[in-house]
């Protein structure tokens, strides 16, 4: 016979407590600025889905979405084949392989603001060590306080060199899992190099990759700090992320509402692609 | 077919791990391997493949020198102690991915695959990934793999290792009919000794990186030509002491004699390392085993129908192995029997005496 009772909601309720402190409140705090108006001083007016019809019909939202999805997509065409890349050429055993690893995961140490720091004064062009070299070595005009190419290269560029070891470290730890044994199968079938790869090791790969990907999907959308240190969202707008457009309408503009309605649009696309490509990697559940 | 090795040698570094080893392997029957774990089988077995390069020495592939060739150039096949199928292929793909790198038609391809499926019982799988298949049938595909592809040997590295129980004994029932009439050299890797004998063909016994004997499995089980031999070739592992021999008489410390008969009465005086195994070592008086041996019991084991005990013998540790249950008590002396007739004496030299 079975005991019938209530004590199993005691044993979530850690869990409820924390949830409820670590996402559900700040949440419904937002969710609350969202649909209200406030000048200070604790006053609301209600304002119902307002703020989010003005967002979704805002130009400069579109502007910065797309710019932001176009970061995104570029960090991600670059960082996935190069990790991959990188995580092959590494040696699986011996004297370089505590070396290698230690060196790729220097970049990711760094303090999210000193990288963007780093990369600020790297490439001034009167002082920045790359700066200095490509304007005045190479004759190559470059400043990214003027040019929009020149500002989107280097977050590009600094995103490339702050997270790819992330894709190198998870690519590698998915390689020196495979077997011996599978390589040699395929030697002996006589496969070639580009067989190895996309019929082992990119299978094998493949569950430490879904990972990588979604989790360099999620911080690259998110991305605030870098960019801020290194462009300020400059020249003009060019470099303006969607976190970076955020904060200028909350803090700069003080307009509490629409920032409000901008964040839970924000959190929605986040968790809405991560969603759909996590399920459409994982939709054959094989290995 | 026949697959020859002439002197050939392995080292990783300063390390050897294939002493000069002379084989020759043929079609027809099973050729096992047969050595403890790191006694250099699967060394063997990866430079047979040509997965690592020899040292030195030669090896032959019908009279031709295949010392240097690649593996996908020798036309053998591979079944490794893993299950090992590309994952993201379908078990037909599977099998016949050695064909399509070779560039074999679609549609004799079809029928190779096929053919194999059904000696394997896989033609319900062929459409599955191997994941979705047990580890029984994902092992039938590796083989599968090596029937399909007709290759000239084929390297089994204990195959049924990662198998439970039931599905090992199974196999390995079929395996000997699998490649029967095929014509292609099969070689066998296993640290069972069991498994050489159910096997049968010809057994190349292996101990620290050298085959110490190889010839037909009954004849070399019944006559190992020398200690390391003997050892390899039994399970539990063999009874060894120091005997002396005089005057007909054998002796083993004082308390044990026993009066030498059959091909051992000739033996000249002197000492010998004598060996016998576990199941000539029996609790009871029976038939054969008349000489008494007195030993303290150290620790008893029943498995299945069979009681074995390990008892204190002089200064060694000796192993009784018996059908039925027998009882004994740890830390008492007991008296255990054993035949004779069938101790290997073995020279100063380690070689076989009688």
């Amino acid at each position: 016979m079975k005991t019938q009772n209530q004590k199993a909601w005691l044993f979530v309720l850690p869990v409820l407590l924390l949830v409820a402190f670590n996402a559900i409140i700040p949440i419904m705090t937002v969710v609350n600025y969202s649909v209200q108006e406030t000048f200070g001083n604790n006053v609301f007016f209600w304002e119902g889905l307002g703020w989010f019809e003005q967002i979704l019909r805002s130009e400069r939202f579109h502007a910065a979405l797309g710019r932001q999805f176009l970061f995104t997509a570029l960090v991600l065409v670059i960082e996935v084949p190069l990790g991959i890349a990188i995580a092959l050429a590494m040696p699986r055993s011996g004297f370089w392989v505590p070396v290698c690893l230690v060196t790729m995961a220097l970049p990711m140490l760094i303090p999210w603001n000193v990288v963007g720091a780093m990369w600020n004064i790297f490439t001034l062009p009167d002082i920045g060590l790359l700066g200095y070299f490509l304007n005045h070595t190479l004759g190559i005009t470059y400043d990214m306080t003027q040019n929009p190419v020149a500002a989107w290269v280097t977050i590009i560029t600094m995103d490339v060199w702050h997270w790819t070891s992330l894709v190198v470290l998870l690519s590698y730890a998915g390689l020196v899992s495979i077997p011996d044994a599978y390589y040699q199968a395929a030697k002996i079938d006589g496969a070639s190099n580009w067989s190895v790869f996309r019929y082992i090791q990119l299978p094998k790969m493949k569950n430490v990759l879904t990972i990588a990907i979604l989790l360099r999907f999620m911080d690259s959308f998110n991305i605030y700090t870098e960019p801020f240190v290194l462009t300020g969202g400059g020249p003009g707008n060019s470099t303006t992320l969607l976190s970076i457009d955020l904060v200028k309408i909350a803090l700069g503009q003080f307009d509490l509402g629409p920032a409000a309605a901008m964040s839970l649009i924000y959190f929605a696309i986040t968790l809405l692609v991560s969603w759909l490509f996590y399920t459409l990697m994982t939709k054959d559940d094989a290995r | 077919m026949a697959l020859e090795l002439k002197a050939i040698t392995k080292r990783v570094g300063q390390v050897t791990h294939v002493k000069p080893t002379d084989l020759l392997l043929e079609p027809g029957h099973f050729n096992v391997l047969l050595g403890e774990t790191g006694a250099g089988k699967t060394s063997l077995i990866k430079l047979m493949a040509g997965l690592d390069r020899a040292a030195s020495g030669q090896i032959l592939m019908d009279g031709q020198d295949v010392t240097t060739l690649s593996p996908q150039r020798r036309n053998i096949s591979l079944v490794h102690q893993f299950f090992v199928n590309y994952p993201h292929m379908t078990v037909f793909d599977n099998i016949a991915s050695p064909l399509k790198v070779a560039g074999m038609a679609r549609s004799e391809i079809q029928g190779r695959v096929e053919a194999a499926a059904d000696i394997l019982q896989l033609r319900p799988m062929l459409h599955r990934r191997p994941h979705e298949l047990s580890g029984g049938q994902q092992q039938r595909t590796a083989l599968a793999r090596a029937i399909a592809k007709e290759s000239k040997a084929v390297f089994l590295d204990e195959p049924l290792a990662n198998l439970d129980y039931k599905l090992r004994e199974e196999l390995r029932d079929q395996l000997p009919e699998l490649f029967a009439g095929r014509g292609a050299v099969v070689v066998y890797a296993t640290s069972e000794p069991e498994e050489a004998l159910l096997l049968g063909g010809k057994t190349a016994l292996m101990a620290d990186g050298r085959v110490t004997q190889f010839g037909p499995t009954a004849r070399i089980y019944r006559n190992p030509q020398n200690i390391a031999s003997a050892q390899v070739f039994s399970n539990p592992p063999i009874n060894l002491a120091k005997a002396s021999v005089s005057g007909g008489m054998a002796h083993l410390g004082d308390a044990v004699s026993w009066r030498l008969e059959g091909n051992a009465a000739g033996l000249p005086d002197g000492s010998y390392d004598v060996a016998i195994r576990p199941n000539h070592v029996t609790p009871v008086q029976t038939g054969g085993a008349t000489v008494p041996l007195v030993g303290r019991v150290l620790v008893t084991e029943l498995s299945g129908s069979e009681s074995s005990a390990h008892f204190q013998f002089g200064a060694d540790t000796w192993v009784s192995l018996a059908h039925g249950v027998h009882v004994f008590r740890v830390g008492a002396d007991h008296t255990f029997h054993m035949d004779p007739s069938k101790c290997f004496f073995f020279g100063a030299d380690g070689k076989l005496a009688a």
